[in-house]
């Protein structure tokens, strides 16, 4: 069962998956995971393990290889050195939305699905992220926040055990933004997956994840749970504490403003 | 929770009520009463343009040069052993119509340039799949094409009639080779211009090596696909001439040669312009595919 669920993305390390237990205690384990361009290590020696369930928000500068080590996550870049095991089922929402200009929105939700399924299950995903009335939409006619709820649409429809979102509302306007991270919260929830979210926006780590990593370096410099209660308040003091100390983590000094 | 882009609907003013409407009332007046010296009104264009409609207009030159032409083939300067009256064409075009030797020329044209076409497009779109979604296939077909492509396919029409003979064969031949290569070339940067993230986001929803291909690739080379097919169908009708110009006993080309050995020039331009009534019909029917498969493209605009 374990070896069902877990699945090493390097086909090489497979005699690691032996040594799990029956029941993962982990959604994600990442040991010593190198990867190299042109010789030039952008993620080194890193290690990361996620529960099952836990949402994790992953910060840091631009280039620190947080992008990379998502899409070594997603089984997309398998260039790679080391031990990743993850769930079979996962899912990933990247920054632009990607749907296939050329299917119709409720086509793109069940794209890649296995078999041939309904329309009804389309119909749902759709529904649950408020957009159920686009289904037979183009995905041209869409708006940004809208194609983004498409693609997170096609994503839960997996039904993941991880969803992983690659600074999935980085192109959004400031207002379809809060609104998209509150249906992301929602979502979760609700489904209880463990999500690893890839942002440059302290502000949204904080609000939406169990626990923050800082990366920095090629590994994981830096970790911080976050036990604000939820639905969380950006106006808490607690709140403001906690993005002033990650803030200054990432290498901005803003002690002034916390204070 | 609908967050859609929509313009706004209401017709509400820039700049509703920024200032009291009193205080602005005393510059308003002082401007209807007496305009200031330093500003000129801007009248609409359409108060300034007279109204004729621009179809009309359009027409009005190719109607001028009719006119001309008949005026001098009624005086006698051009006699019609140059060109025949626009009259006499259209009469000649009448009877040809009527005893239903356009019809048949039509029809052994039409046959022969779908012919053309269908293996053409057959053998161009098979090899640009070979070499557009294998490596080995490129290397295998991609230089080979491209070496033939650069000889001009007319030029073949001597040795196709030795290997051939007279018969339809060359003709089809000849038609079939103009009409792959830009189909190839099309269709091949079609393949290898579909976006990267997209085949990506493919993967990462699981898609096999051929549901890729199905679902992210093909429908990403199709505009690409089309274009080529528009391209062929130009020169397909210009290898149709080229063809049946050699030693053709049927077809829109033979009658072309006919009336050339009676210097019958009411009957070429007859001919000329069924060619160009074929071209245009093509043309919209590659539109018409265009408008039907490439609803989805954000550029598109026909609709």
């Amino acid at each position: 069962m374990a070896t069902d669920v877990h699945r090493p993305v390097n086909p090489q390390v497979t005699e690691v998956s032996g040594t799990e237990a029956p029941r993962p205690a982990r959604a994600v384990r990442v040991q010593g995971l190198t990867r190299s361009f042109d010789g030039r290590a952008v993620i080194d020696d890193l290690r990361l393990d996620v529960r099952p369930g836990e949402f994790v928000a992953l910060l840091g500068r631009s280039g620190c290889g947080k992008s990379t080590l998502l899409r070594i996550l997603a089984g997309l870049d398998r260039d790679i050195e080391g031990t990743v095991l993850v769930p079979r089922r996962k899912a990933v929402a990247f920054q632009a939305p990607r749907l296939m200009p050329w299917k119709k929105v409720w086509r793109n939700v069940l794209l890649g699905l296995p078999g041939k399924p309904d329309r009804t299950v389309a119909d749902q995903a759709l529904e649950e992220v408020g957009l159920s009335h686009r289904a037979d939409a183009w995905p041209k006619t869409l708006s940004g926040g809208e194609a983004q709820r498409a693609s997170l649409a096609r994503a839960l429809v997996r039904e993941p055990d991880l969803l992983l979102l690659d600074e999935p509302f980085g192109a959004l306007d400031a207002l379809t933004r809060i609104k998209a991270q509150r249906l992301v919260g929602e979502l979760w929830q609700r489904r209880g997956c463990a999500v690893l979210l890839v942002t440059h926006d302290v502000e949204e780590a904080v609000l939406l994840a169990d626990r923050v990593l800082v990366m920095d370096d090629g590994v994981i410099a830096h970790e911080q749970e976050i036990d604000l209660a939820r639905p969380r308040d950006i106006a808490d003091p607690r709140f403001a504490e906690i993005r002033g100390h990650l803030l200054a983590r990432l290498g901005v000094d803003t002690a002034a403003e916390a204070a | 929770m609908s967050i859609s882009h929509a313009p706004p609907g209401s017709p509400a003013p820039d700049i509703p009520e920024t200032s009291p409407r009193d205080a602005v009332e005393p510059t308003t007046s002082a401007l209807t009463r007496a305009p200031d010296p330093g500003l000129e009104p801007i009248v609409p264009t359409s108060s300034r343009r007279t109204r004729v409609p621009r179809w009309l207009r359009r027409t009005t030159g190719p109607v001028l040069l009719l006119a001309l032409w008949q005026l001098l083939s009624s005086t006698g300067v051009l006699t019609a052993d140059v060109l025949a009256s626009p009259g006499r064409i259209a009469q000649v075009a009448g009877d040809l119509i009527a005893d239903g030797s356009l019809a048949s020329a039509m029809t052994t044209s039409l046959q022969r340039v779908a012919g053309g076409l269908l293996l053409g497009t057959l053998i161009g779109t098979g090899l640009a799949l070979v070499s557009g979604l294998f490596r080995v296939g490129e290397d295998v077909v991609d230089a080979p094409v491209q070496m033939l492509r650069t000889v001009p396919f007319v030029g073949l029409i001597p040795l196709f009639i030795i290997w051939f003979g007279i018969g339809e064969a060359p003709k089809i031949a000849i038609i079939t080779l103009g009409v792959t290569f830009p189909l190839y070339l099309n269709v091949y940067a079609g393949i290898r211009g579909v976006d990267a993230q997209l085949i990506e986001a493919g993967e990462s929803l699981g898609l096999s090596r051929w549901g890729l291909v199905r679902h992210v690739v093909l429908p990403g080379a199709l505009p690409g696909a089309l274009t080529g097919l528009r391209y062929s169908l130009g020169i397909a009708w210009l290898a149709l001439v080229f063809a049946e110009q050699v030693n053709a006993d049927s077809g829109i080309g033979f009658l072309m040669v006919q009336a050339r050995d009676f210097l019958r020039t009411d009957v070429i331009v007859v001919c000329l312009i069924v060619y160009a009534f074929l071209g245009l019909l093509a043309d919209f029917v590659v539109r018409s595919l265009e408008r039907l498969l490439l609803q989805w493209r954000p550029t598109f605009t026909g609709r």
